[in-house]
């Protein structure tokens, strides 16, 4: 029993000093946490935190594009798309299988995905299909139990409603490329879009609006749990047009199967109603990605579709340029209005021999006569009196020669050549022979359409310089010019000019009579142009000159018209180009017509509905 | 063979109830209550998959836990050799079967259960050690040549588990050894010549370790090395701890845990949830449980008669402290990551159901503390 106690009290003793050491320790880990939790705990939750907050940018609504009336041009739609979260597949290749059933799929998108899939992290969805129809969308829907790992969703794209209509003023959306970066956020996230051309472009800042900020926290893989909070972004400006949506398109069907291009502007704002130019193009193709065949068969179309005809192309105005020669010599006093002229069919200058395009002559011609009835010799006669550089003066006054400062991109200068000009750029001095082509808008001359009908414009507005605009500011959108702004033009000249271009719609011997507007208080006034592209040689002259209809498309004439309406009062100018149209009385003419006419057909309606207290369109916008 | 041959020590069944000690039953409920809503919050505030599961485990280990309890000590310490040689036998299958070609396996599929022999031998050398010394006398264990069939019965199965290969559980094993062989009575000089062997053999160990095992302790000493790699778990851990300041984020708020930041966020690293959610307030509060069972355990064992009862209740003890301060210090990143789960709290059936066994011989001591076992040279080991 002794034995015992003794092994007893050894116990107790080394049982007593375990136990202490025990709580020795469980003091230490007592300690350690103290040290972990309170002494460093300020630097472990800046840590907790940088481990588990993200930022993510919310992308906003673009602004909508609208026309004068509030139609939309530009909006945004729902995508209807598929989506791809491969964790959720139990075989991805077998869930795309099945979805090819449902809806079309193409192997180069097939392996696209199957790309991206292996690319991401297994919880990114990755994006399978877009722009679907609804049917296709509901198709999809309906079967996603049988598609493990498709998500059907919906996102925001950009939509053009009018198509084609609208391409070249609205311009288009496209994917970021690496020149348009500027800093901003927004432009990283991927699949965002900015404005390409267009409208779209030239207002992108007013469009984009600026990007919200969600905080939000993820876990250790990145997954978003939850949203902690949120600061919405700005949404797009609207951008209001001048556009007349109803007119444009009314426009661009009239020009359908042309390569050709239609301006109707407000003579007194400056406001653009139309600006078509054909062919069109799809701008959603821009949006979703051109296929390299679709972009070399739009670049390699003779008509060439990107083109904005209206504002980028630029054509010898012909006839229509006769204004200014006239304008340039009644203002320099070389020749008085009723003063006769006698035309032979030619005129001879040197050796060279210029024609009339009437080659028996109009006989004795005045001013007014000559406009109607578009007679060269006429004018090469007043040109050689006034000169080159008067001309080119006047031209400028009128708007040629120059940008007009439209609201979007890629507008043409055209070309006023003077002495100077031929000096600096060609060197070789001016030859009086081409102040005689000038004198019909041949030769060195070139004008865009815009500027033809800004010229027109400003002919028909008594002298003010009114410059083109797109969009309606609000403010600005209906003061007319100061007087004193007023072009250094009489009175006089223009009246003439308006008097010579209503005789040349509303007279039989006028050069347009046949597309005239019969309709009181309607009547168009306007002028025809026919510009030559091809050079007649003197053989061709002297046996017989080839017409339009035996000549391959490129090398036939432009037809071109400008006009004014109505006579009385004068509300509206407008141009049109048919390239390769042959004679502006008869390819441009009628459509100018039925262009004004249209245009005050509308304007009537718009104007009784204001007038009746009745809801118009804008109220509907 | 009648297994107690004394009976006029034999208790009645409500005899062995009045003796329990209720208390200590209270507090490992509550602890391992503490663990299921714990379970319930790394889930995000789900019984499912762990919290539900781990309360009926508890249910069952607590039923199993009393009747150990109720078996007489006597009984105990007649198999406690049976047992080892049990135990030693499943190392040694476990051991075979992953030489044959299953690669690092610890445990036996048994179908209904995943038997972990490791977990077994917990015990079983404690109560093995406890039976050989009960058997000597003050003198004998002075003498050396009685210490060496004891050594061998500690490190027989340190190697088996060592070579499993799990490094955390073969410390283990030796430390309780060491602590059962202090108790005791060992003498001291004896400790410090196996301590400068064990530091000598150092270098050399270190050549026998796995690479992720030499990993595990060099990221000890710098855990941002290698923020991403294997340093990972222990920085999360201190960033989950740390943040949770002094009173925690709340139940069920800790965002580290929630947010997958933390691995093993519901087997070895659950206490760093708890610390995030319930601060240093909670984390004390935890430790306090601990140290208030480990003191019932060290109570107990000075109440024992028999020798046996006090080295079996120390040892026990000493395994729960083990896991504990290994699992705790752990966490906060005092000594390498080592795969020993929180006891009563982290999710895991084995051990649940092996340290509640354990409670139950404790509980058992305690019950039977009266009954003197002689030492009898029949049984002695010899």
């Amino acid at each position: 029993m002794k034995r015992d106690a003794n092994t007893q009290r050894t116990f107790t003793r080394r049982a007593l000093l375990l136990g202490g050491a025990q709580g020795a320790l469980m003091v230490g880990l007592a300690a350690r946490m103290y040290y972990l939790q309170v002494v460093e705990s300020e630097q472990y939750k800046l840590l907790a935190d940088e481990n588990r907050i993200n930022l993510r940018l919310l992308p906003p609504p673009r602004g909508r594009i609208l026309d004068r009336r509030g139609t939309e041009l530009a909006s945004n739609q729902q995508n209807y798309r598929v989506v791809l979260v491969a964790e959720q597949a139990r075989d991805v290749s077998q869930t795309l299988d099945s979805l090819s059933r449902l809806i079309p799929l193409e192997p180069r998108d097939r392996a696209k995905v199957m790309r991206e899939v292996k690319r991401r992290r297994s919880f990114v969805p990755v994006t399978v299909a877009e722009n679907l129809s609804w049917e296709e969308f509901a198709r999809v829907n309906v079967n996603a139990p049988d598609l493990p790992g498709i998500q059907p969703d919906i996102g925001e794209s950009r939509a053009y409603p009018h198509g084609q209509t609208m391409a070249h003023v609205i311009g288009y959306v496209g994917a970021v490329s690496e020149s348009d970066l500027t800093g901003d956020p927004l432009l990283e996230l991927p699949g965002f879009r900015v404005g390409k051309s267009g409208i779209e472009r030239t207002r992108e800042d007013t469009l984009r609006g600026s990007a919200g900020v969600s905080r939000v926290e993820v876990n250790a893989y990145g997954r978003v749990i939850r949203e902690l909070n949120r600061r919405e972004g700005q949404p797009g400006g609207d951008v209001r047009l001048s556009i007349d949506a109803e007119l444009q398109s009314f426009a661009m069907e009239r020009l359908a199967d042309e390569s050709a291009s239609a301006v109707v502007l407000d003579i007194h704002s400056g406001h653009i109603l139309t600006l078509a130019s054909t062919p069109g193009f799809d701008p959603q193709a821009f949006n979703i990605g051109l296929t390299q065949q679709a972009w070399s068969d739009l670049t390699s179309d003779p008509r060439n579709p990107l083109l904005n005809k209206a504002i980028a192309g630029q054509y010898p105005p012909g006839s229509t340029f006769k204004m200014i020669v006239a304008i340039a010599a009644l203002e320099a006093g070389v020749v008085a209005p009723d003063q006769k002229v006698f035309c032979s069919g030619h005129v001879e200058l040197g050796n060279q021999r210029f024609h009339c395009w009437k080659r028996t002559g109009h006989g004795n011609m005045n001013l007014v006569q000559a406009i109607e009835q578009s007679c060269d010799v006429y004018f090469y006669d007043i040109a050689k009196r006034v000169g080159i550089d008067r001309i080119a003066e006047t031209a400028r006054l009128f708007g040629l020669g120059d940008t007009t400062g439209i609201e979007i991109p890629a507008e043409r200068k055209g070309l006023v050549p003077t002495r100077a000009w031929k000096q600096a750029r060609i060197g070789e001095a001016w030859q009086q022979g081409e102040t005689l082509v000038a004198g019909i808008g041949q030769g060195f001359v070139l004008t865009t359409p815009l500027q033809l009908a800004v010229m027109a414009a400003r002919i028909a507005n008594g002298g003010i310089p009114v410059k083109p605009r797109l969009i309606v500011d609000g403010e600005a959108a209906q003061t007319p010019a100061a007087e004193s702004e007023r072009l250094p033009v009489s009175r006089t000249s223009l009246e003439l000019m308006a008097e010579g271009m209503r005789r040349v719609s509303n007279v039989p011997t006028g050069t347009a009579f046949g597309s005239r507007i019969r309709e009181k208080g309607m009547e168009i006034a306007g002028k025809t142009g026919t510009s030559q592209v091809r050079r007649i040689t003197r053989i061709e002259r002297e046996t017989r000159v080839l017409r339009n209809e035996e000549l391959p498309w490129e090398e036939r004439d432009h037809a071109l018209f400008v006009a004014f309406a109505p006579v009385e009062a004068p509300r509206f100018a407008a141009s049109v180009v048919v390239e390769h149209g042959g004679s502006g009385s008869r390819a441009a003419a009628p459509i100018a017509g039925d262009l004004l006419r249209r245009t005050q057909e509308i304007d009537k309606a718009i104007r009784g509905r204001v007038a009746s207290g009745a809801p118009g369109p804008e109220e509907r916008g | 063979m009648a297994l107690v041959d004394d009976r006029r020590h034999d208790m009645t069944f409500f005899q062995k109830v009045a003796n329990t000690n209720w208390f200590l039953v209270i507090l490992i409920g509550l602890t391992a209550g503490f663990g299921i809503a714990m379970l319930y919050s790394v889930a995000g505030g789900d019984m499912s998959p762990w919290a539900g599961r781990q309360a009926i485990r508890l249910a069952v280990g607590v039923s199993l836990m009393l009747f150990v309890a109720f078996i007489d000590i006597r009984i105990w310490m007649r198999l406690a050799y049976p047992l080892y040689a049990v135990g030693l036998v499943l190392l040694l299958i476990v051991e075979i079967m992953g030489e044959v070609g299953m690669g690092a396996q610890r445990w036996l599929d048994l179908g209904f259960f995943n038997l972990q022999p490791s977990e077994i031998m917990k015990i079983a050398i404690v109560l093995a050690l406890a039976r050989y010394f009960h058997g000597l006398t003050a003198e004998d264990v002075q003498r050396f040549r009685w210490l060496i069939i004891p050594l061998f019965m500690a490190l027989v199965p340190a190697g088996l588990v060592l070579i499993e290969p799990d490094l955390g559980t073969a410390i283990l094993l030796l430390m309780l050894a060491t602590a059962i062989l202090f108790a005791a009575g060992v003498l001291w000089w004896k400790f410090a010549l196996v301590f400068i062997a064990a530091v000598a053999a150092i270098p050399f160990a270190w050549d026998r370790l796995h690479e992720y095992q030499r990993e595990r302790v060099l990221t000890l000493f710098n855990p941002e090395r290698d923020p991403l790699g294997a340093g990972y778990q222990i920085m999360q851990s201190k960033i989950a701890l740390g943040s949770g300041g002094v009173w925690g984020k709340g139940f069920l708020l800790g965002t580290q845990s929630h947010l997958n930041f933390l691995p093993e966020k519901h087997s070895d690293f659950i206490f760093t949830t708890l610390g995030e959610e319930f601060g240093l307030v909670g984390g004390l509060i935890l430790l306090g449980l601990y140290t208030a069972i480990l003191l019932y355990g060290f109570a107990a064992a000075f109440r024992a008669r028999s020798q046996f009862g006090r080295l079996l209740a120390v040892g026990i003890t000493t395994t729960f402290f083990l896991y504990v301060f290994i699992n705790v210090a752990m966490v906060m990143g005092l000594i390498p990551v080592v795969g020993v789960p929180l006891p009563l709290i982290s999710w895991g059936g084995s051990a649940m159901l092996s340290i509640l066994i354990g409670f139950g011989l404790l509980l058992s001591v305690y019950i039977h503390r009266d009954i003197p076992i002689p030492r009898r040279p029949g049984l002695d080991p010899t």
